[in-house]
């Protein structure tokens, strides 16, 4: 039925076919012998719901017949628009269930100098979606000649995900940027939702993210005020999230571009604040 | 409280099912094993056990999960063997594709990242493998590239995955990165403690993880090339 609609709109002639269709997905279509190596290609499993056959897999205790595959997640990332630009802030942990793959992940992902792109859910889906983004934003410009809108830059990454919605991709991304129209602050979903606004958190995290953000925000802050903020938010969510940890990463987007503020150890912000208590 | 006879009977029933059981074809099987990589200043070293059990049997005691990809990398896998042998046969064959293409082999970095979306092209039915590259990127510095089932990456100074990872990783983090340890000196690895200390960390997996042990096949990559090393471990 969908397909019927998208042949009166005339949208069939030029839409990819990449879209899930179960009916194509029955016949093993991957070609083994060009590994992907020109076209993108994504191997499904023959017969069965991509999604219902991962879940038991990867989300379940003891998954299926003692096989579980553990992926990385887990976190708290936070952005903020102020008088001068826009903050992120985002911790380092990357977890599979219980355990800590790493306290030193880089969930910042620097699409071009003014473009910034943050990752919570999935690890590999992140990585993986955003360097895709970060492809199109590239051939925009070349075919353009001039840098993608913060706005275009997310509905690219939204429509892409969009297309594969239900098959249990999990990506809770914001998409920073400075363009034409000043600074710019996306939320992105593995649903395809995208809202733009001035203030987001995502993570497991996230929750202990915004009550410390509320409590301090206001939009006039200066520039050291509001690197504080950001840090301490992020933070309080290692403090309490277990998912969360390692060191907390910040970068400020300005007119200019995007810097690199910091890249702090939660531990040492802990003694850090604990003195400054005193 | 009375609970009446029938409505325990039913309870029994639902714990000591006896009726037919669906089992459904599982395309993954675990066949255990542990790999370690660690990179120095000029060198690195991946380093796996040679076990492969399934269950409770052990298959063989002769099958290293480190596979030789270039002169300067070295692949460590571990998981599930039939998707280990898979992948490092599209690896071989994209490396060679790019050798033919591009007309130079390729970097550890490049091969990390085109091992990254090999592994993405199948997030909906992966390859259940963890892998670990280790080898030397341009400028002639150890680096390790540590990768989950799906592709997600990025570049460390050690890494161990596998059954017993989650027993090696705090380990290594003492004693390679100096967490948890304040006021010591930060000494860099030298090749030999590095070897040592991994030798030492595998005895101590084989002791503790059932899928570990047989053999410890090393191989040390520097400049001169790729050196491979084979020590006994607990057969047991």
């Amino acid at each position: 039925m969908k397909m019927a609609l998208l042949d009166v709109c005339g949208i069939s002639d030029w839409v990819k076919e990449d879209t899930f269709n179960p009916e194509s997905a029955s016949v093993d279509r991957v070609n083994h012998f060009s590994f992907a190596a020109r076209e993108p290609e994504f191997a499904v499993p023959i017969g069965v719901d991509p999604a219902e056959f991962l879940k038991p897999l990867t989300e379940s205790e003891d998954g299926v017949e003692g096989v579980r595959i553990k992926l990385e997640h887990g976190t708290t990332t936070l952005a903020f628009k102020f008088q001068h630009g826009v903050m992120v802030a985002v911790d380092s942990r990357a977890s599979s269930g219980s355990y800590v793959s790493t306290q030193m992940f880089k969930k910042v992902i620097e699409i071009n100098p003014y473009l910034l792109g943050t990752m919570s859910g999935s690890a590999a889906d992140c990585v993986y979606w955003e360097r895709v983004l970060a492809k199109e934003c590239r051939i925009y410009k070349l075919r353009n000649k001039e840098r993608i809108s913060v706005s275009a830059a997310s509905k690219l990454l939204a429509n892409m995900v969009a297309n594969y919605r239900g098959m249990g991709l999990s990506m809770g991304t914001m998409i920073c940027g400075w363009d034409k129209k000043g600074p710019g602050l996306y939320y992105v979903d593995e649903d395809g939702l995208r809202l733009s606004g001035n203030m987001f958190s995502t993570g497991s995290g996230s929750s202990y993210a915004y009550g410390v953000m509320d409590s301090g925000f206001r939009y006039d802050l200066t520039v050291p005020e509001a690197y504080d903020l950001a840090q301490r938010a992020i933070f309080h969510a290692t403090h309490r999230d277990a998912y969360s940890g390692g060191t907390v990463n910040m970068y400020h987007m300005k007119e200019s571009g995007w810097i690199k503020v910091s890249q702090e150890d939660v531990g040492d912000l802990y003694h850090r604040f604990a003195a400054e208590k005193k | 409280m009375m609970i009446s006879a029938q409505n325990y009977g039913d309870k029994m029933k639902e714990y000591h099912y006896t009726g037919p059981v669906e089992h459904k074809f599982s395309p993954y099987a675990f066949n255990g094993g542990t790999v370690l990589a660690v990179a120095g200043d000029d060198f690195a070293i991946v380093a796996s056990d040679t076990r492969l059990s399934e269950g409770y049997t052990i298959h063989s005691r002769d099958s290293p999960k480190c596979y030789k990809l270039t002169d300067t990398t070295v692949l460590g896998c571990s998981g599930f063997h039939g998707d280990c042998l898979t992948l490092t046969k599209i690896i071989e064959a994209r490396l060679k594709m790019y050798k033919h293409s591009n007309n130079k082999t390729m970097t550890s970095g490049a091969i990390a990242a085109m091992l990254s979306t090999i592994l993405y092209g199948r997030r909906f039915f992966p390859y259940y493998v963890y892998n670990i590259i280790g080898g030397l990127d341009e400028e002639g510095r150890g680096a390790v590239y540590s990768f989950d089932p799906v592709g997600s990456y990025q570049r460390d100074s050690y890494k161990a995955g596998g059954s017993a990872s989650a027993m090696l990783q705090p380990l290594l983090d003492n004693q390679i990165g100096f967490k948890n340890m304040e006021k010591v000196e930060q000494l860099p690895l030298s090749l030999e403690k590095a070897e040592q200390l991994i030798k030492d960390v595998f005895i101590s997996a084989a002791e503790r993880d059932v899928y570990t042990g047989d053999a410890l096949k090393l191989c040390i990559v520097t400049k001169e090339g790729i050196r491979e090393e084979i020590m006994p471990l607990r057969k047991d």
